[in-house]
């Protein structure tokens, strides 16, 4: 329950939420009532008499509190009181960072960001942040090159300790894929589509010709373009950090794929992250999901208990990654060495390890998939599934793709201005690929 | 606004004033009501503090108005005239008013323009009319009005958020209870979100459903202050009931109707919440191809979502303009009309005496 949303769009509850507290267009300050500790006289004390109270803030549900990872550093560290802030959704959180990170003001000792936004905040926010890649306690080599990279800035500096990632698989219903005369096993599942994302497109429509009533091949389109953008090499930005978007011969085929499976009539028609979407799930009208290991949960809590032992998690075509975060210590903070160790204590494998038993968020440290948390990791209600080892395979295939600043405006206006238009109201691709450049010219101020 | 009255007053003061003592920050003019009230007599007046005793006592409103009125519109202002990211604020480069010129030839800008307009005619109109029926059958004397009463109201105190998280699930596509209704009436299901009418009548039946009652609470004040002796009268010459709405409600509620209408068109101009929740958190786009994305959800995607506060604060500015100059072509018109019947009357009453016009109070 309570899935953190990777994507800078979130569930409309949590909008919902938001607007109902009063942080909707001004983002304002509002902080998650669920204090783990309040400030008291047991809190713990410096040298000098002065409580050590480090406060993390982050967006959406991290887990970190959920999985009791604060309470083991408290354990740890008893001169050490951690609290967390959290705002729901990462729209109104990030910016709400960079009005603090520009203010110097109102930030927590560390913050999360995520991957989507991390590139624009190594770019512009770099001389407001502390280099973590030195710091006590943190080990590169644990870490997945790409994801060290992804939060190391232009001057080489590493301001940026990655949390997790979001390796890419399929789910699927086993069930629906016995009815249409696919195979079951995941390992056959695997082979149908493994190596190439059109293979995927073909048992789609091998599916569509026997296909269970009201039941299609995957939930959309948009969906389809971003687990394919997202094994791609390059995406978005060229190693020099210039926009391609447009002439990206990758991102073109992997748009003209997702709009085949629009064309089939192979999708939903639905949008990710929105109440219909959340209800297809309980009312099983779709067979596949490419899925990230961080939808595990989501699916697992929209199905519900009916979906228990009908879905099963296969590799994905490629490997690839979508969404994941990252933790920064402001150069503004008043506790910036204990707020570097609690960072890099988070990251390091061990706790990353922690993180995905409890809260099924997938480590970007490498060295946590040798860890028995990982490598034994079966999900029970996706079949006991190896989820810990598919997963970390696809994590340790992932392209190492340069990310820009507007990483996550780019593929948010693909997925949500184009190919939702191809999925839902049978615009033409051409035409809704090129309502989404114009979309993406105004939004970048191009 | 009310304008006209307090116009008028204002005048008198400014010529009663103009006899009694300078203006200026002068200790007597606080007795110039009193010495008004009743002139001739002595002016009786009771020190009750320093001379600025009034300023300060005054001052706490000034300060918050200045702060979180006066000051946000005078940034804002500045900041239109600049290139300025969030990511970057202080680096921000002169631009003049090309944010605004830019603002031509923005095809996403008169998109939202467009929406704001229908949405809001959508949502107004039948908004306002329903209210005025809400109001009549409420000044009915009908039993347990008072529930009625509460009823009406209950929209309005629940919270946008809510009602429309409700709304987009009642005009779901696959699930909605609109599309459920159609089929039980053998129609084919609408995708209202992505129908460009569909829509903006759904973002608009969200506004209706929630101002509906605080609008109909008002012209019930305002009906309950017209003259019982008018409807008497009307009935005596034998007015119908719809005659006696037409003609003897309908005219006591003109400054009701006046000012509902300027307060709802001032909301609609400013529609952000409806459309931004009715998208069902996919962002503030509006709907995948901008179907219903109004300008004050443009506004805060160019802000918030595309991090560039100077065009945001020109949009900003410029739906101000827009309202100002909405307005300022309404009273234009109506003084033109007026000037206008005035014109025809006095033919009128050259030609035929007093009665047309008569004719016309009855």
């Amino acid at each position: 329950m309570g899935w953190r949303r990777r994507r800078t769009r979130g569930g409309a509850y949590g909008l919902a939420l938001a607007l109902l507290l009063g942080l909707g267009p001004a983002a304002g300050c509002a902080m998650d009532p669920a204090e783990p500790r309040p400030v008291s006289a047991r809190d713990p004390v410096d040298g000098r008499g002065r409580p050590v109270t480090l406060t993390v803030g982050v967006f959406g549900t991290f887990g970190f509190q959920e999985a009791g990872l604060y309470d083991a550093y408290m354990r740890l560290h008893p001169d050490v009181a951690v609290r967390q802030t959290s705002l729901t959704r990462n729209d109104v959180y990030y910016p709400q960072l960079l009005t603090h990170l520009t203010a110097g003001s109102g930030l927590a000792d560390v913050q999360a960001v995520e991957v989507g936004n991390i590139a624009e905040v190594l770019a512009t926010q770099a001389e407001r942040l502390d280099e973590l890649g030195t710091a006590p306690g943190v080990d590169r080599r644990a870490f997945l090159p790409w994801k060290w990279a992804q939060g190391t800035a232009a001057d080489g500096r590493t301001l940026a300790l990655g949390t997790d990632i979001g390796p890419q698989a399929v789910c699927y219903r086993k069930d629906l894929f016995a009815r249409a005369g696919l195979p079951t096993e995941r390992d056959a599942v695997g082979r149908l589509w493994a190596g190439d994302w059109r293979k995927y497109l073909a048992a789609g429509l091998r599916y569509r010709e026997r296909a269970p009533e009201g039941t299609v091949f995957t939930d959309s389109a948009s969906g389809v373009l971003a687990a394919v953008t997202g094994s791609a090499a390059l995406r978005y930005y060229d190693e020099r950090g210039d926009l391609i978007v447009a002439e990206n011969p990758a991102v073109r085929a992997a748009w003209d794929l997702a709009a085949a499976f629009a064309r089939q009539g192979l999708t939903a028609r639905l949008q990710q992250f929105t109440p219909g979407w959340d209800q297809a799930f309980a009312n099983g009208t779709f067979a596949t999901i490419a899925c990230p290991a961080w939808m595990l949960g989501y699916i697992e809590d929209k199905a519900g208990p009916a979906g228990r032992g009908r879905w099963d998690v296969a590799p994905a075509p490629r490997p690839g990654s979508w969404g994941g975060s990252f933790l920064v210590v402001p150069s503004a903070g008043r506790r910036r060495a204990e707020a570097a160790r609690l960072a890099a204590w988070l990251t390091a494998p061990a706790q990353q390890a922690t993180l995905f038993a409890r809260r099924g968020s997938f480590p970007s440290a490498s060295a946590a998939y040798a860890l028995p948390e990982v490598a034994d990791a079966r999900h029970p209600y996706f079949g006991d599934a190896p989820v810990g080892a598919i997963f970390a395979r696809a994590a340790l295939g992932v392209p190492r793709a340069p990310i820009g600043p507007k990483d996550a405006l780019v593929s948010q206006t693909l997925a949500d201005v184009g190919m939702l238009q191809v999925d839902q109201t049978g615009r033409a691709p051409d035409s809704a690929w090129h309502a989404a450049m114009q979309a993406i010219d105004n939004a970048l101020d191009r | 606004m009310t304008d006209d009255a307090p116009a008028g007053a204002a005048g008198m003061t400014r010529t009663r004033t103009a006899t009694g003592p300078a203006d200026g920050p002068d200790p007597r003019g606080r007795a110039r009501g009193a010495r008004r009230a009743g002139r001739g007599a002595a002016p009786r007046r009771v020190r009750t503090g320093s001379r600025w005793t009034p300023y300060v006592l005054v001052a706490p409103f000034f300060v918050f108005f200045g702060a979180f009125g006066v000051f946000p519109l005078a940034a804002t202002a500045w900041a239109s005239l600049y290139r300025m990211e969030l990511t970057a604020p202080d680096e921000r480069q002169w631009v003049g008013v090309h944010n605004y010129a830019r603002l031509a030839d923005d095809t996403f800008f008169w998109n939202a323009l467009a929406n704001t307009v229908t949405i809001g005619i959508l949502a107004t109109v039948p908004q306002l009319l329903l209210a005025l029926g809400v109001a009549h059958l409420l000044d009915v004397r009908l039993r347990g009005r008072g529930v009625f009463r509460v009823v009406a109201l209950a929209p309005y105190a629940t919270s946008v958020a809510a009602a429309t998280l409700v709304f987009a699930l009642f005009f779901g596509r696959d699930h909605g209870m609109a599309n459920w209704a159609l089929g039980l009436a053998g129609l084919d299901p609408v995708d209202w979100q992505n129908g460009p009418w569909a829509s903006k009548f759904a973002v608009a039946s969200i506004v209706i459903w929630r101002w509906t009652g605080y609008n109909a609470l008002i012209y019930l004040a305002a009906m309950q202050t017209v003259p019982p002796e008018l409807y008497e009268a009307a009935s005596l010459d034998g007015a119908s009931r719809w005659r006696q709405f037409l003609h003897v409600t309908l005219p006591g509620l003109r400054p009701a109707i006046a000012f509902t209408v300027l307060v709802s068109t001032i909301g609609a101009t400013q529609l952000f919440g409806e459309p931004l929740l009715f998208g069902s958190g996919a962002g503030a786009t509006g709907g995948a191809d901008h179907q219903f994305q109004t300008l004050g959800l443009y506004l805060y995607e160019q802000g918030w979502v595309n991090l560039h506060l100077g065009r945001a604060a020109a949009i900003a500015w410029t739906m101000l303009l827009i309202l100002v100059v909405v307005f300022g072509a309404v009273r234009v018109a109506r003084a033109l009309l007026a000037r206008r019947e005035s014109a025809r009357e006095g033919l009128g009453h050259a030609r035929s005496g007093r009665s047309g016009r008569d004719g016309r109070r009855r």
